[in-house]
């Protein structure tokens, strides 16, 4: 029960990318087509989930050892690393797989969602489930915020928005009144 | 001398990290709920982009072509480490607000953009210059953001009340008012720019008119 109520809390009522404010520039930065946010929502929520385990683990040896502040050091390389092995294991092997998520795992590393989780489930001292359910509710919540805010972007390409709220300000605004509907979530789990 | 001014001042106006080149969003909308955390926020952001830039020009004869990504990383991830620290030591209150996005700092596009793009290429001075004026730069944008939401949510600016009670939307101060005043701010923005470039454009086609006028 616990699992399933983390679960929803990152997907609905903490939204990660519209009240957390975690991952933002990705999220404005490829939501101009429904294709390419799916593409990049499937991929942040393999890395997310993966490497939410590894740092699980690792935090493990920090607090062994009394390193904890190194964790941001830590966190980064060990993301960093994995993201580009995934490239590489992924080109080797699977090319239609590397075609579909090739271009969006570089920019992964830099996406914050992937080190806040990373940080959010050391400090708040999850369990090795509980980490793994986080970051699954909020990779989906990533793909959900990317899916709603695209198809919307998509239709703002037939209308004749004034020039200088094209691109990123009619994105900001969208996005605010659809985080204005997500606080409508708030309150259902305490 | 006015080149080494224009390194400077590239950051603040023109090449604004948060206006015009929409870097760094995730603080610029986390951490603006009002003037003192977004100042807050900035130094921070200001202190680690210094001293990686610094760095990054001082490495950057030394460092393998292949391998200068995680180097950077790593270095950055030093600094905010350094930072974090330093901050939960002396500014506890403020370490306590921004919490999460203290550590995020390492992942912020402005420090590893301003490392590749113009640090692992130019000398140490004006490295720190071009840090500095992109620090400034983005302080600014996140306090322009954050004095307006704080104002307009709580009738205060940096703690100082202005219109106290009588006037108050507290949404400002929540989620959606971040990203209505970002866009709203943008929008602003764009529209100088492209009235500025309208003007120039109508200047230039006068004045290929009389060109064309004088030839006749």
């Amino acid at each position: 029960m616990k699992l399933f109520l983390i679960l929803l809390s990152a997907m609905l009522v903490n939204n990660y990318v519209f009240v957390r404010f975690l991952g933002i520039c990705p999220a404005l930065g490829v939501s101009k087509k429904t294709s390419t946010a799916v593409g990049m929502g499937i991929a942040v929520i393999f890395v997310l989930v993966i490497s939410s385990a590894l740092s699980w683990l690792l935090d493990l040896l920090l607090i062994a050892l009394n390193l904890e502040f190194l964790r941001t050091i830590v966190f980064i390389l060990v993301i960093a690393t994995f993201v580009q092995f995934v490239e590489a294991f992924l080109k080797k092997t699977n090319r239609s797989l590397y075609e579909a998520m090739g271009i969006y795992l570089p920019l992964i590393t830099t996406n914050c969602i992937i080190l806040g989780i990373a940080i959010l489930n050391s400090t708040a001292k999850y369990t090795f489930m509980e980490s793994i359910f986080n970051a699954l509710g909020a990779g989906m919540g990533f793909l959900i915020a990317l899916i709603i805010l695209s198809g919307i972007r998509e239709r703002f390409e037939l209308y004749d928005v004034p020039r200088p709220f094209q691109n990123l300000p009619i994105a900001l605004i969208t996005a605010s009144i659809l985080s204005l509907a997500f606080t409508g979530f708030q309150g259902m789990i305490k | 001398m006015a080149s080494k001014w224009k390194e400077l001042t590239k950051g603040i106006i023109s090449e604004n990290p948060t206006y015009v080149q929409v870097l760094g969003m995730c603080p610029t909308l986390a951490t603006t709920t009002n003037a003192e955390n977004a100042f807050g926020m900035g130094i921070a952001a200001t202190i680690v982009l210094i001293m990686s830039n610094v760095v990054i020009s001082a490495i950057r004869k030394t460092v393998p072509e292949k391998v200068r990504m995680p180097i950077f990383i790593t270095v950055i991830a030093t600094l905010v480490t350094i930072i974090d620290l330093l901050m939960h030591a002396y500014t506890y209150d403020l370490w306590k607000t921004l919490g999460l996005f203290i550590p995020l700092i390492t992942v912020n596009c402005i420090i590893m953009g301003r490392a590749e793009a113009y640090a692992s290429k130019n000398g140490i001075f004006d490295s720190f210059l071009d840090g500095l004026g992109m620090g400034i730069g983005f302080t600014l944008g996140l306090v322009l953001l954050g004095s307006i939401r704080e104002l307009l949510g709580n009738g205060t600016i940096f703690g100082i009340e202005v219109w106290g009670n009588a006037f108050n939307m507290f949404a400002m101060i929540l989620p959606p008012g971040a990203f209505l005043t970002l866009g709203l701010l943008s929008a602003f923005f764009a529209s100088i720019s492209i009235r500025k470039s309208d003007k120039a454009k109508k200047m230039a086609s006068q004045q290929q008119a009389q060109k064309a006028g004088e030839q006749r």
